[in-house]
């Protein structure tokens, strides 16, 4: 292998043919709202760990729908349950028992 | 004598402006260039929000009609401001004097063929909604698919496709559709490519939600090209704006959302009668609030999508205030 | 694929291109990068098809690779172009055939703006007069070199030893254009066939006989593009792009590139090397590459121009896969001797790639 001082860059781009299907399929049978979300963002935005630490229900749905488990995990890996973000959700989410959920399906320990 | 009235467009807006015109005693002639009356919903499956049938909605209108003249297969040749009235000749030979004139002239669909990195015409998989809505109704066949992907505001909002406007329907069309195939093919995934979800009407936000709940994947990202895998597959681009993310996925079929343009034979009309279009190509309307169905000629009126994008039931209130226009207008004359 | 789709399209991007009676103006790079290609259009034009095609040891760069490094301002660009077409009028030419996409994307950009601006137009002509005393023109068709080659593609067919099809299957070759991004997505209806499907190159290939695949990345950079090569530490944003494309046409098998522009050949060619020395992946057959062409090139192989004049060799991926399947002799003894006999010197193998 030669040394060129520069390198191919590894490509951003979220290929969905990849995407896990299987596991967001079971958490789907467990908890149905799970398709519910609509993108609003409210539970990000009133989330008492995420000032402290990126965290966002919103983005790790999405994270989750988009193959991106490890980051998706990460956004939910400082709730403290506290449940304001089930106070806010205008679906009616019930967003506490979703990352518990969440969490069992995804073998969080 | 009964005044004449002359309606050009057998669409939903002239079949409903003219049942309500001859109840109220006018001679009423209907013109439609097709050779079967109701336009757009002719061809069309089922409707949005709640999935009625457009047959059913179709036969309902034609069958108030009677009474109606009404010729088919035919357009306007020629028409000439005369002093209070119209000097209309058709392609059929007849000539029409007519003291009133109402354009229900509709849109065009945008030709998706336009948006060239769509590939529609040169990818088998990309169809419109127009196309799909045939398939629906067992006349357009389409291969049983494991994917597919619903491209919002195709020809809309668009400087480039000359129409940044809106087209307004397409939105519901595309989740009602959406919804449509998902239960047509269980197994599919489906895909809704959207830059802002315009469900606006009542229903509309429930369809929404039950397209949710169907399963079906929300992208918000406008597609910016779609291409051919070496397996004969579609590969489509875009970005997930909300992880801010270029995506690809493969699909088997993409179904482009053609959005309204105004119709070429509205236009000819209307250019015959140096009748004023707004920017967006549709008819100027005598004001933007209290006067919709009126035009700045004396005697010539508007009813639906040829003065804008219009739902049905829009399109519908119109006929019905134009044919209330068109009745003040010829009783005060 | 619904090729009449394609067909359709073309049919609205045509181009007018005189027969005859050209200014022709070279690219500053390509007599380096593909020394023989520029010698081979004027060959073929001139002494095989007997066109008038006229060039001038007095035309300089036009001055694109600085003005797309910000190395010098758009007027400055402008009045190199201006003695250009200066020099085309002063020789009575009014057709201007260019041998570089950088070149033609930038005469392009150079017209419509003065187009747009006839006060700037004015201002350029003043500067050349000043500079340079000569009398401000403009072509009256401004076409590139491959322009002419799709123009002459029949012709060149009628007079072809060889067709890009493989010897010992009869099948068609499966080629990969790349048109270079100056050539028409700029202005698309300056080449022939647009930008989404342009049939500048296809045309070629299909009336050589060989099959044109369109495969997903096909409108994507080559990898060229001047900031990111320029410096080293960007690099792999060039380097990335190439990949890109590669990962993307690998499961359509082809058999080989052609191209449009100088910078394009270049990289597609090279990167190869690059990403095989790094990645340790090749895209042809058996650790070969995918070789790649100009067109001028492909045009001689196909006229029975021996590869070694036509400097082959001097490409990073090995072309003789493809001379093996068009069935054209070489003489592998003779790939490294120069015009004189003189042996010009051996690469050093590289590792991975054939």
């Amino acid at each position: 292998m030669v040394e060129f001082g520069f390198k191919l860059s590894p490509s951003s781009r979220i290929n969905l043919d990849l995407r896990d299907k299987a596991s967001f399929s079971k958490l789907v049978e467990i908890e149905p709202d799970a398709l519910k979300c609509m993108a609003c963002g409210s539970c990000t935005a009133s989330c008492s760990a995420g000032i402290f630490e990126e965290t966002s229900l919103r983005s790790a749905l999405l994270g989750l729908q988009n193959g991106d488990k490890e980051k998706a995990l990460k956004l939910l890996s400082h709730c403290m349950f506290c449940g304001k973000c089930t106070m806010v959700c205008p679906r009616g989410i019930n967003t506490r028992h979703l990352i518990l959920s969440i969490n069992k399906i995804y073998q969080v320990r | 004598m009964k005044n004449n009235i002359l309606i050009i467009g057998g669409g939903p807006a002239g079949l409903e402006a003219s049942s309500i015109l001859v109840k109220m005693g006018y001679n009423v002639i209907l013109v439609e260039k097709e050779k079967e009356l109701g336009g757009h919903l002719a061809k069309w499956d089922t409707l949005f929000p709640d999935g009625l049938k457009a047959e059913d909605l179709l036969k309902s209108l034609i069958k108030k009609t009677e009474g109606v003249k009404c010729f088919t297969d035919t357009q306007v040749q020629s028409v000439n401001i005369l002093d209070k009235s119209y000097n209309v000749i058709l392609s059929n030979g007849i000539t029409v004097l007519a003291d009133a004139l109402l354009l229900a002239t509709g849109f065009d669909l945008f030709k998706a063929e336009k948006k060239e990195e769509y590939g529609y015409g040169i990818y088998e998989g990309v169809i419109t909604n127009a196309d799909l809505e045939q398939f629906f109704k067992g006349k357009f066949s389409i291969k049983k698919p494991k994917a597919v992907g619903f491209v919002h505001c195709v020809g809309s909002r668009d400087e480039k496709a000359c129409n940044p406007a809106c087209s307004k329907v397409c939105c519901a069309t595309a989740v009602k559709q959406a919804c449509h195939i998902k239960e047509t093919f269980e197994e599919a995934d489906v895909f809704c490519f959207y830059m802002d979800l315009r469900m606006f009407g009542r229903h509309y936000e429930d369809l929404y939600l039950k397209a949710q709940k169907m399963g079906i994947r929300f992208i918000r990202g406008r597609v910016s090209e779609v291409a051919e895998t070496s397996e004969g597959r579609l590969l489509v681009k875009a970005e997930d704006t909300l992880s801010s993310k270029p995506i690809k996925v493969t699909l088997d079929t993409l179904v482009l959302m053609a959005g309204m343009r105004p119709s070429e034979s509205g236009y000819m009309v209307g250019h015959q009668l140096n009748l004023s279009v707004e920017e967006d190509g549709f008819f100027s309307t005598k004001d933007t609030m209290l006067s919709l169905q009126k035009s700045n000629l004396e005697g010539l009126f508007f009813a639906g999508a040829a003065t804008g994008p219009k739902t049905l039931p829009d399109t519908l209130h119109e006929a019905r205030s134009a044919a209330m226009e068109i009745d003040n207008y010829l009783t005060k004359k | 694929m619904i090729y009449e789709g394609k067909q359709k399209i073309w049919a609205d991007y045509q181009k007018e291109i005189p027969e005859d009676h050209y200014f022709y103006v070279r690219s500053c790079i390509r007599q380096s990068f593909f020394p023989a290609s520029e010698v081979t259009f004027l060959d073929i034009t001139r002494n095989k098809l007997g066109k008038d095609i006229f060039e001038t040891e007095h035309h300089t760069t036009c001055g694109g690779i600085a003005y797309h490094s910000d190395a010098i301002p758009q007027e400055t660009a402008m009045t190199i172009i201006a003695r250009q077409f200066a020099l085309m009028k002063k020789y009575g030419y009014e057709n201007y055939v260019c041998s570089c996409i950088t070149s033609f994307g930038l005469y392009c950009e150079t017209m419509e703006t003065w187009r747009e601006y006839p006060e700037l137009q004015e201002k350029i002509a003043d500067n050349l007069w000043k500079s340079c005393h000569l009398e401000f023109a403009k072509p009256k068709f401004l076409v590139h070199a491959s322009d002419l080659i799709f123009k002459y593609r029949n012709q060149i067919a009628a007079k072809s030893k060889y067709k890009l099809v493989n010897v010992k299957t009869g099948e068609p070759l499966r080629v990969v254009e790349h048109i270079g991004c100056h050539y028409s997505k700029m202005f698309p209806s300056k080449g022939v066939g647009g930008a989404e499907y342009p049939y500048v190159l296809v045309g070629m290939v299909e009336a050589w006989g060989g099959q044109i695949i369109d495969y997903p990345e096909r409108r994507h950079c080559c990898g060229f593009g001047f900031r990111q090569y320029m410096i080293q530490s960007n690099r792999g944003y060039s380097l990335s792009n190439t990949h890109k494309k590669f990962e993307s046409m690998e499961p359509f098998k082809p058999d080989m590139i052609i191209t449009n522009c100088p910078g394009c050949p270049y990289f597609l060619d090279r990167w190869q090397y690059v990403i095989a020395e790094t990645e340790g992946k090749t895209y042809g057959e058996n650790g070969h590459g995918i070789p790649v062409f100009t067109y001028e090139e492909v045009a001689g192989l196909v006229m029975g121009y021996d590869p070694w004049d036509l400097g082959l060799q001097t490409h990073q991926v090995g072309v003789e896969p493809l001379l093996d399947k068009m069935g054209i002799p070489y003489d592998p003894a003779k790939k490294y001797l120069g015009k004189n006999g003189k042996n010009i010197g051996e690469p050093e193998k590289p590792h991975c790639l054939k």
